[in-house]
């Protein structure tokens, strides 16, 4: 099959680069761009582990062929670290509150909370498992991650008021 | 503030040792997607190799044609069973004596086995190859069913062993039977059971499951041809094993392996075996002279590797008419699918089952396993538990509960009259082990009590009042679970793998300037070894944790160990690491008298450093003697400062908890919701709470999985019906409740630092927890016995047989 | 799991992607949000050698709330439906259903023409529009044509859709004001498909019943809305029952599934009640 030019902005930078269309987002991201924050995990859209932000949303991006990504605006979880290298709320909330073990999840599990609270940026914890179920751990049960997601809210909220 | 001016305890807490809710090293890397996991690993010029996989679960293999396969650009080769057969590598030995076909060797035996392996330039021509080869199959009768499988007009499934009378285990008493493994004293226990008051009498399935950690099995495998060096970079639990293993059935020297165990995305268990994949990997990387890929998708995970469970265990109970349990019976016919390839130490064929009196003191019993074949998967890992423990403590508390339901008391109140007591430990099991330590009323009573275990017992008859008078369609269980884990194999003198002792190894080197470097033979798949070993360390080194390196999983580097599974890196590994940091602070003992020129018995270890006995002011710190270790001339001792410990340990250790679940049932459509879950976990010493409770958590959400609908079910013909998530159970965040966590603390007494391992622990006792809340939920009505997983319908079909349907 | 080869086409307005449609026969397929699709040919059990993406199409994405009708574009995902203000005034049980679907992510990209169009028997929206007695705008080389939801359902994965032709808008009839609505769906875990689900609008003197993943078609059924008009809630079990045909699989077998639709229907109604003005 031929290759179109695909060219996407990732993380705040325009790549290009020829794949085929059938090419997978997940495997653009890993094989072409070096981009392994995203995860393979399901590979039937059930468990997140691909998560990434496309054009303001949270997409499966095992479940997104690169043609349809053609053009859009992508972030992955590299795309959460603060500029100075240091990790962002969300990621150090993880971290400060065990929402996390083996780390395969992880990249994806954060991104969708960096959209869920988005979208909704003061959640109950009920909207944060229901806004989270897309994405599976096996590891945490979950009780963590919802935790350092709470608080992340707060922090950031926090920050935005103080900003004010 | 300097160590000068702060007390011990405040140099004690800036070591962040053990006890200390330390957070995770490993994080860093893994918030911000930069963790290595083996699908990253990325060489010049890697190859990518897929299989061909039989889409029958018994048939002969007539032909494989692979000529367009290999006429497609960017193919580079095609690997069979007759390509492997001159290298004595179509088949391999497992880890329970067996042997299994790498590729299909003229027949198959399950849905999924491998039968032909591509080797592309990229994943995606792989995958269009595969499409390419085709197999001719001629179908065979399929026995998915292990009692059918032992008739004796049962179809033949393993044609090369038909007629070998002895197998890996002993006696084998049919052409489809693999073993009968027997513990504890049969005409005893029949004796108890005839001339008990009570008896009770159940067939209990714990049936088949799979481990599914979110990362699949993977490898890179390369071999350098100018240097003769093979390295392989893979989803091991146990890496130098692997690396044995790969010597011993390639002929390649074991120093000219080299093994590397990269983040793991998740192991419980389906990540120690060897599969095909990683031998046909190898071999390609040889005939290629390139590196090769090969990542399983997410269905061949779950129906070619590593499945777990599947065990039929029959059951019989002998009682007092007060409750005094006076014996246990048990039978289990074990399907262990097409070939044995159960992860096992070698001594004990059905693991560690013969743990199944459980929590109580039960003098007599027996016990029998016969191991079976069936066109199933091959596996039999421990999910997330030490060797077929979870099925014992399912059985047992299975077992109890029913006994209760026979003898009209309370479940709660039977199993506190049969606790083994304080006093009685260490206490030997009527079916050969010696439990270290317990203190079991005391967890029990505290778990009681904090559930308000009472008034839920009122909450629950008053829900039955209104459910038989119309005004609710809901009903109230309570599901108890006390358990005793047996882990941390295990001393050499009865545990090996393949004939590899279950020691494990710690080698730490302290710098010069007082900072560490630790390597272990384990491999963490989430536990954060890298945090809570430098823990250890710093509490018995006095360094602090942030300034130690953990290492894992480099066979190059690590000193030699059997890996990660069965709860053992902590019982095992990290008595180890407490062994040779022992070794090094008596080296900088000598160090320090020398320094302070007195003799090694005038000082005393205080957190960080030595003491002179009765001179305070008087000490060198260990960071002190780090130097001197690498810059002083002294007497009799060697420069440096290293030590490395083999443990082998002198028993298991037996970690224990009691569990309460209370779960809402609607009895029309089976829906469930778990309202509340008490679990305490005594494992002894407690390194890091934070990471013990995530343990908890974790496994209690696999618990709830596997008791709840989780299941590698197949069909008639052997077709797989739950090769995706979206068949295959595994909750969301939606239907996972919020655990209570608690603890006790009961040492181990034979541990250096009396820790147990508490990874497994939740699993185990949990299944049972979930899985008896919903029987007592039924319990009123009449129900004894049904068979999990308790999904919507099963647990429909439970109230529609009782009769709660109108 | 790898997907075959395909030519790709972004088309930017629908007679062009009828064209191309045209011009391959049964060679194309629609891609819509492909949430359906793309697991199919990662399975190898479907392999279009085109697949043309209607993202490209914008009319497609819009959602008008008329004085009579809502019309939904295509390629509205279910995640606009349940962000749409103005939607969900007009008719809240459309976000009440698709907040049922999937999952997040899988609602960033499933459309509801993906969901209509595919005709699986396990998808949301087909027995919803069937309850709302919406009709599709079907858009073909001999130009457009409309189909009620009631008759678009053949068999499972077969519907009045020609190959050459485009689902591109939803018309949703305005139910009276004060109608009572609910969506009901008893699923193993969020993710799943229906082990059954329920829509019910009510109002005065009628009442409109459907339901899903209970037969190789959405189920709406007459007699079960009749009977719910005329008050007799068990008269409407009774015939959604007798007009189901539910089949085994991993949810359970026939029997329980009938039970559960029952329950589902149950309190699907009971919501609805409640929610009457």
């Amino acid at each position: 099959m031929s290759k179109m030019h695909v060219k996407l902005k990732v993380n705040g930078r325009q790549v290009e680069g020829l794949a085929e269309p059938r090419m997978l987002l997940v495997h653009f991201l890993r094989e072409e761009l070096g981009i392994t924050g995203p995860h393979i995990g399901c590979e039937t859209s059930h468990c997140g582990a691909c998560t990434v932000d496309m054009d303001g949303r949270s997409v499966k991006s095992c479940t997104v062929f690169v043609a349809q990504a053609n053009g859009a605006e992508i972030v992955t979880v590299e795309g959460l670290t603060n500029p100075d290298g240091s990790l962002g709320v969300i990621q150090e909330k993880f971290r400060e509150h065990h929402g996390l073990q083996c780390g395969f999840c992880t990249p994806g599990m954060i991104t969708r909370a960096h959209r869920l609270l988005q979208e909704n940026p003061n959640p109950t914890e009920e909207e944060v498992r229901f806004g989270i179920a897309g994405n599976l751990c096996r590891c945490t049960g979950y009780q963590n991650i919802v935790k350092a997601i709470m608080a992340a809210a707060a922090e950031l909220n926090a920050a935005k008021e103080a900003a004010q | 503030m300097t160590d000068q001016t702060m007390t011990p305890e405040e140099r004690a807490a800036s070591l962040e040792g053990m006890g200390c809710r330390r957070k995770r090293v490993e994080d860093v890397r893994f918030t911000q997607g930069k963790g290595n996991y083996v699908d990253d690993v990325k060489l010049p010029g890697m190859l990518f190799g897929a299989f061909v996989r039989s889409p029958y679960a018994h048939a002969r293999v007539k032909s494989i044609d692979a000529e367009a396969a290999k006429a497609l650009p960017g193919v580079v080769a095609v690997l069979t069973a007759a390509d492997l057969a001159p290298l004595g590598l179509h088949w391999m030995p497992t880890l329970a004596g067996d042997k299994q076909m790498v590729l299909a060797d003229g027949k198959v035996l399950f849905q999924g086995q491998e039968v032909a392996f591509v080797v592309a330039e990229d994943r995606y021509l792989a995958a269009d190859a595969v499409e390419l080869v085709e197999v001719e199959y001629e179908e065979l009768p399929v026995v998915t069913d292990p009692f059918k499988a032992l008739e004796p007009d049962a179809p033949v499934l393993r044609e090369d062993i038909k007629d070998q009378k002895e197998g890996a285990h002993g006696p084998r008493r049919h052409h489809n039977h693999i073993f009968t493994w027997e513990q504890g004293d049969r005409d005893a226990t029949e004796k108890v059971l005839a001339e008990a008051d009570v008896t009770v009498e159940e067939m209990i399935h714990y049936h088949r499951t799979h481990p599914c950690p979110l990362e699949t099995c993977g490898c890179v495998a390369s071999m350098d041809k100018a240097t003769g060096k093979l390295t392989v970079w893979g989803t091991f639990q146990a890496p130098h094993a692997i690396r044995t293993v790969v010597s011993l059935i390639s002929g390649i020297a074991e120093h000219n392996i080299r093994i590397i165990s990269p983040d793991i995305g998740g192991g419980f268990g389906n990540k120690v075996g060897a599969y095909p994949g990683y031998v046909c990997s190898v071999v390609a990387s040889i005939v290629t002279g390139r590196p090769v890929k090969w990542i399983e998708n997410r269905m061949e995970n779950l129906m070619s590797t590593a499945f777990a469970r599947d065990y039929w265990m029959k059951g019989r109970i002998a009682a007092t008419k007060d409750g005094r349990i006076t014996g246990l019976w048990c039978h289990v016919t074990a399907d262990h699918g097409g070939f044995d390839a159960c992860a096992d130490p070698t001594k004990f064929p059905a693991g560690f089952f013969n743990i199944c009196t459980g929590s109580y003191d039960i003098p007599t019993a027996y016990l029998c396993v016969d191991g079976v074949y069936t066109n199933k998967a091959p596996g039999g890992v421990a999910y997330r538990c030490s060797f077929r423990v979870t099925e014992a403590a399912y059985f047992i508390e299975r077992m109890v509960e029913l006994l209760a339901i026979e003898l009209n008391m309370d479940a709660a109140e039977l199993r506190r009259i049969n606790f083994i007591r304080k006093e009685q430990f260490p206490y030997a099991s009527a079916l050969g082990w010696e439990y270290d330590s317990g203190d079991y009323h005391t967890a029990w009573d505290k778990a009681l009590k904090a559930v308000d275990y009472e008034g839920l017992r009122r909450e629950q008859a008053r829900r039955i009042e209104d459910f038989k008078a119309g005004r609710t369609r809901k009903l109230l269980g309570i599901g108890l679970s006390h358990f005793t884990e047996i882990v941390g194999a295990g001393p050499v003198k009865n545990c090996d793998i393949l004939g590899l002792g279950m020691f494990d190894s710690c080698e730490i080197r302290i710098h010069p300037t007082g900072s560490a470097i630790a390597r272990l033979g384990t491999i963490s798949q989430g536990q954060g070894h890298a945090t809570t070993f430098a823990q250890i360390l710093a509490s018995e080194l006095g360094i602090p944790a942030s300034d130690i390196t953990v290492e894992e999983g480099d066979t190059d580097t690590a000193p030699y160990g059997l890996g990660t599974y069965g709860s053992r890196s902590t019982p095992v590994a990290g008595a180890a690491t407490a062994m040779a940091a022992r070794k090094i602070r008596a080296k900088a003992q000598m160090i320090a008298a020398w320094l302070l020129e007195v003799h090694d018995d005038d000082l005393e270890w205080d957190v960080d450093r030595f003491v002179v006995k009765g001179a305070p002011e008087r000490f060198k710190t260990m960071k002190e003697i780090a130097f001197a270790a690498y810059n002083q001339a002294i007497p009799g001792l060697e420069p440096g400062l290293e030590a490395v410990s083999y443990y082998d340990p002198p028993n298991m250790t037996y970690p224990f908890g009691a569990y309460v679940c209370v779960m809402e049932i609607d009895v029309d459509t089976g829906e469930w919701k778990v309202r509340q879950f008490y679990a305490l976990d005594d494992c002894g010493t407690r390194i890091n709470p934070m990471i013990i409770e995530g343990q908890v958590h974790g496994g209690l959400t696999e618990a709830l999985a596997i008791a709840m609908g989780q299941e590698i079910a197949y069909d008639e013909m052997g077709n797989v019906k739950t090769g995706t998530l979206m068949d295959f159970f595994i909750p969301t965040a939606w239907e996972t409740p919020n655990y209570v966590t608690d603890h006790t603390v009961t040492p181990s007494p034979h541990h250096p630092i009396g820790a147990k391992g508490v990874g497994e622990s939740p699993n185990v006792g949990g299944v049972p927890a979930f899985s008896n809340a919903v029987h007592d939920a039924f319990r009123a009505f009449g129900l004894r016995q049904a068979h999990m997983p308790h999904d919507h319908w099963r647990i429909w079909r439970i109230a529609e047989n009782l009769g709660l349907h109108g | 799991m790898i997907p075959a080869g395909f030519e790709y086409h972004r088309p930017t307005d629908v007679a062009s992607a009828v064209a191309i449609l045209g011009r391959h026969g049964d060679e194309a397929r629609v891609l819509a949000g492909g949430h359906s699709l793309i697991p199919m040919m990662k399975l190898r059990m479907a392999a279009p050698a085109h697949l043309v993406d209607l993202r490209g199409i914008a009319e497609l994405g819009r959602i008008e709330i008329g004085d009579d009708a809502v019309v939904i574009g295509a390629m509205v995902a279910q995640h606009d439906l349940i962000a749409h203000e103005g939607l969900a005034q007009a008719l809240p049980i459309i976000r009440e259903a698709a907040l049922q679907i999937a999952d997040p992510q899988v609602r960033s990209m499933g459309t509801i023409g993906g969901n209509l169009a595919n005709g699986d028997p396990g998808n949301d929206m087909p027995g919803l529009m069937q309850c709302l007695d919406a009709r599709f705008a079907l858009v073909g080389p001999g130009g457009e044509r409309e189909v009620a939801a009631r008759e678009f359902y053949e068999s499972a994965y077969f519907t009045a859709r020609e190959d050459d032709e485009i689902l591109t808008r939803v018309i949703v009839p305005r139910p009276p004001a004060g109608a009572g609505w609910a969506y009901e769906k008893i699923k193993r875990k969020i993710g799943d498909y229906a082990t059954a689900a329920a829509a019910v609008m009510l109002g005065e003197g009628f009442a409109s019943v459907a339901m899903t993943n209970l037969a190789d078609t959405p189920v709406w059924c007459e007699a079960a809305g009749r009977a719910l008009a005329a008050g007799d809630v068990e008269g409407c079990v009774a015939a959604m029952l007798e007009a189901i045909d539910p089949a085994e699989d991993n949810r359970g077998p026939v029997a329980f599934k009938k039970h559960a639709a029952a329950a589902a229907l149950r309190r699907a109604i009971a919501r609805a009640q409640a929610r009457r003005a």
